[in-house]
């Protein structure tokens, strides 16, 4: 009797690696997902936190696909292992701060460590030759099986046809002709593919599922990065860059103040860990102070949080301030103009 | 007298860390524990669910009082 193969499927949670996994279960091979959580993963935070996503479904989407097709999904705490992708990108950023060659081979490099520990034959992924102009081209897949070590186990079905066989092609684990040969940033093959398998759902179509890809997010992490005395970070740190508006006022602390009642909900679960800035005379939403703010600061910062509030036109605000020790004190400040509000204090 | 076998509280964890929290609590239990996760990310009264439907575990209930949502799951073979 044949061996059934097993197969580690990397999810996204998008249609691609959806497609690649469904193309394996259809060559009568056993597949589980993996999903890889670095931190930097766009879905699901933000829509827990805005008030203006509270009304999407929430959903984890790479668990969604995967009870979609009928696989079990393994998620990966990867936050710490993947800082040295993030600090030290071996090829580089893309455009922002995205180091997604390193952040592929990272990735497959986990999934061949699950693969060893578990007993699976390969890797799929649904990764598209030249769909992505750093990470998906011809010359960067051979060093993404390079260096995740992977090699030969790595299988990418929606562009096999057009890349050389690898070990399941040859052993005969996986029939080649079934596979496929897309390529290009066009999506129609795989929508149509999509419909041949009556998968008439799926999520971010052309991507985009990391904060590191995105320019204002590349910016507040920059400019967290040059005002530490390090690179390294917390999981904390890298969340509350997707929270807020940031205004650096001085090179010692920056505000975090929240923009909806989603996020001063989310920012009060951090109240005890920063100085804070509440409005108690009005509604207003709650401000962090992410660094050390000298007293003689205090002031300036209370009227910048009573402009954020709906106390921008009252004639005076009630601000409390608690400092990280937990010692209080209220001021009573008139909201700052926004003539005072200086463009570049905006991180 | 509702059993429960062990508690989690996934609570101000964002989402996808309370269904990895819940993952690796659940492979450290024998099959027919019922373990209860406290959560407040309001995608974990969807996710842990979901995450149990695909391993196989039975909810038993998955539901939310105020900010703060309650998934008790039985481990299942």
């Amino acid at each position: 009797m044949k061996t059934q193969r097993k197969v580690v499927a990397l999810i996204s949670g998008g249609l691609d690696s959806m497609l690649a996994a469904r193309i394996m279960l259809g060559q009568n091979l056993h597949v589980e997902g993996l999903n890889i959580f670095t931190g930097f993963c766009v879905q699901g935070h933000t829509h827990a936190i805005r008030n203006e996503h509270r009304k999407k479904q929430k959903r984890n989407d790479a668990l969604w696909v995967a009870e979609k097709i009928g696989i079990k999904l393994h998620i990966i705490d990867a936050i710490e292992a993947y800082k040295d992708v993030v600090l030290n990108p071996k090829h580089g950023y893309g455009a922002n701060l995205n180091p997604c060659l390193d952040c592929k081979g990272f990735m497959v490099g986990k999934a061949r460590d699950w693969m060893e520990q578990n007993g699976f034959d390969f890797i799929v992924t649904g990764e598209v030759l030249g769909q992505r102009p750093k990470s998906q081209k011809r010359s960067t897949f051979p060093v993404v099986a390079r260096e995740s070590g992977a090699f030969d186990r790595l299988l990418r079905p929606l562009s096999a046809q057009l890349l050389p066989p690898t070990l399941p092609e040859r052993a005969g684990w996986v029939d080649r002709e079934k596979l496929f040969k897309f390529s290009g940033r066009s999506r129609r093959g795989q929508i149509e593919l999509a419909n041949d398998f009556g998968i008439t759902e799926f999520s971010q179509p052309a991507g985009g599922c990391c904060f590191l890809t995105d320019t204002a997010y590349s910016r507040k992490l920059q400019d967290f990065w040059d005002h530490r005395p390090d690179r390294d970070y917390e999981l904390d740190d890298i969340m509350l860059l997707k929270v807020g508006r940031h205004l650096r006022l001085t090179d010692s602390w920056k505000l975090i103040i929240a923009r909806d009642s989603g996020e001063t909900h989310y920012l009060n679960g951090y109240r005890s860990k920063f100085a804070h800035f509440a409005i108690t005379s009005h509604s207003g939403p709650v401000t962090l102070v992410d660094g050390d703010i000298p007293d003689a600061d205090v002031e300036m910062a209370a009227r910048v949080v009573a402009r954020f509030g709906s106390t921008r036109d009252a004639e005076s605000v009630d601000v409390c301030f608690t400092r990280s020790d937990g010692s209080q004190h209220t001021l009573t400040v008139l909201p700052m103009l926004p003539s005072e509000i200086s463009e570049p204090w905006y991180v | 007298m509702v059993r429960v076998d062990q508690t989690l509280d996934a609570r101000n964890l964002i989402c996808p860390m309370p269904v990895i929290r819940t993952q690796e609590r659940v492979a450290m239990l024998d099959t027919g524990q019922i373990l209860e996760v406290h959560c407040t990310d309001p995608g974990a009264i969807v996710d842990i669910p979901a995450w149990c439907r695909v391993h196989g575990h039975k909810v038993l209930i998955a539901e939310t009082h105020g900010d703060e949502s309650i998934v008790r799951l039985e481990v299942c073979d």
